[in-house]
């Protein structure tokens, strides 16, 4: 098994300040957005991108929650494994709300379609993005692609794409292994 | 993920902590589902539950019909009252029947003890116990203990006062089979008249003077009499048992600190609980059963999961 670091801290921080401009960019002053972290290891990029706006954009006003939609998942009875559910705090309507999702990889889709079928459990967005760090593209099986994107790879089926976020930044890296 | 050890809940005695672990964070997730604006999700949109109700229910019935639909399954009822049983069609042929129009899980409520471990043995289906006789009732067990959980956390160590019809309750055995298998210290406190034999062997101490009960208790959970399945009198009558045992604003407030007080339903008020006790601060009745619809469709969501996928090609 093969080990390839793809991002290392210092690209990290700064894809991730590059995607808070872009966020910045459409939402100006963040009104009737929300962002929306989903479970499970899409919650530590959401943790990173509201640590940037806090650092370096203090002023701008932050409405967010997380998401986990473990229920609405196409593969129940379809795996070995039951599918496990982790917490979900979103303690308002997402009626006419413009809304973030946020999720570390991106690659068949079918989580991210989960997502959308769970966020409506909330209400009807208005509209609905995808913001996600990594891009496995050309995996897509259903057609779904991001609004915001930290990088895109090729890989190959058996790969895995590995996101790792650490307490000290320094040790934030994102890998391959083939 | 785990899975429960069981591919049937026929009652808390077959689980072990790790089941119990596992519906619990489970049901917290469905607590925060059944929460939601839409309360709905669409897990088990391709399973047919029939829920076989051979005895009367209210809360238990439309607990678990609301728990199947929350879930997306789809739903059929039948009561013993309307069916071919009263034509003499056996248990087994029943459900057989039932089972032959591609229903997957059975929730049945039998006034004969054992009655889901036979029809299991019998049968294709997997099948939940909602209420055997005067054997089992273990959702309403889980929920019990899952409302306390809620409230002060691991039941390890708590201590948990059950007062009431112990003799003929189910759901006091499956309470006492369950605060055991949590660690929790139990008592019950009744007429001696309605104490099972051997209760002692299930880890149980009886205390016969409740105001004493009381003052050790974390929580109390109060049961109804259950005179429908009394066949002599073991007591001389409710004024004497309201009493002795019943819980009311005095014998509560005389022991000066905050207990938890829970009831199954249904409740007769003024004899095993007064009104002001069942409204009062203390009382986490109403909270057991919003629980009681996070907790089975915890439980038919973990039983689902075993249940095999198949499309024919």
């Amino acid at each position: 098994m093969s080990k390839k670091i793809l991002l290392d801290s210092k690209k990290i921080n700064l894809i991730l300040s590059r995607l808070v401009y872009e966020l910045i960019e459409n939402h100006k002053d963040f009104k009737d957005t929300v962002l929306i972290g989903l479970q499970p290891r899409g919650v530590y990029l959401f943790n990173q991108i509201l640590k940037v706006f806090e650092t370096n954009h203090p002023k701008i006003k932050i409405k967010s929650g997380i998401l986990d939609f473990t229920f609405f998942r196409d593969d129940f009875r379809r795996t070995e494994k039951t599918l496990s559910a982790n917490s979900t705090q979103i303690n308002f309507t997402l009626e006419n709300k413009r809304i973030v999702l946020i999720d570390d990889v991106l690659f068949t889709g079918r989580s991210i379609k989960a997502a959308m079928s769970a966020i409506d459990s909330y209400g009807r967005p208005k509209s609905i993005e995808l913001l996600v760090l990594v891009d496995r593209r050309f995996k897509r099986e259903i057609p779904i692609e991001a609004n915001y994107c930290g990088t895109k790879i090729d890989t190959f089926k058996g790969d895995k794409v590995k996101v790792i976020w650490d307490d000290k930044p320094l040790n934030n890296k994102v890998f391959i292994e083939s | 993920m785990r899975k429960l050890s069981v591919d049937h809940l026929h009652g808390i005695k077959f689980l072990n902590k790790a089941d119990v672990d596992l519906i619990f964070n489970t049901a917290l997730n469905f607590k925060e589902v059944i929460n939601r604006p839409i309360k709905k999700v669409p897990t088990l949109r391709d399973i047919t539950i029939a829920n076989l109700f051979f005895e009367n229910s209210t809360r238990t019935k439309i607990s678990f019909e609301l728990a199947q639909k929350r879930l997306g399954a789809d739903v059929i009822n039948f009561s013993s009252s309307s069916s071919s049983v009263k034509k003499g069609e056996s248990l087994i042929d029943t459900v057989n029947n039932i089972l032959a129009m591609k229903v997957d899980m059975i929730v049945l409520r039998h006034p004969n003890p054992g009655s889901s471990i036979l029809l299991s043995k019998h049968t294709e289906s997997c099948i939940i116990n909602a209420g055997d006789g005067a054997h089992e009732h273990p959702t309403q067990a889980l929920l019990d203990s899952f409302s306390i959980f809620e409230k002060t956390g691991d039941l390890k160590g708590k201590n948990i006062l059950i007062v009431g019809d112990i003799l003929h309750s189910r759901v006091a055995l499956s309470n006492l089979y369950l605060l055991n298998l949590l660690g929790a210290n139990v008592k019950v406190s009744c007429p001696l008249s309605l104490v099972p034999k051997d209760i002692e062997k299930l880890n149980v101490s009886v205390e016969p003077d409740i105001q004493k009960a009381l003052r050790w208790c974390d929580a109390v959970n109060v049961l109804r009499v259950q005179r429908e399945r009394m066949i002599k009198s073991y007591f001389p009558d409710n004024r004497e048992y309201s009493m002795l045992f019943g819980l009311d604003e005095n014998k509560i407030s005389s022991i000066k600190k905050d207990i938890l007080i829970l009831h199954p339903g249904p409740i007769n008020r003024g004899v095993e609980i007064t009104s002001d006790l069942v409204e009062s601060n203390n009382s986490i009745i109403l909270e057991q059963v919003e629980n009681g619809v996070a907790i089975r469709m915890a439980i038919m969501y973990l039983l689902a999961s075993k249940l095999n996928f198949s499309i024919n090609e």
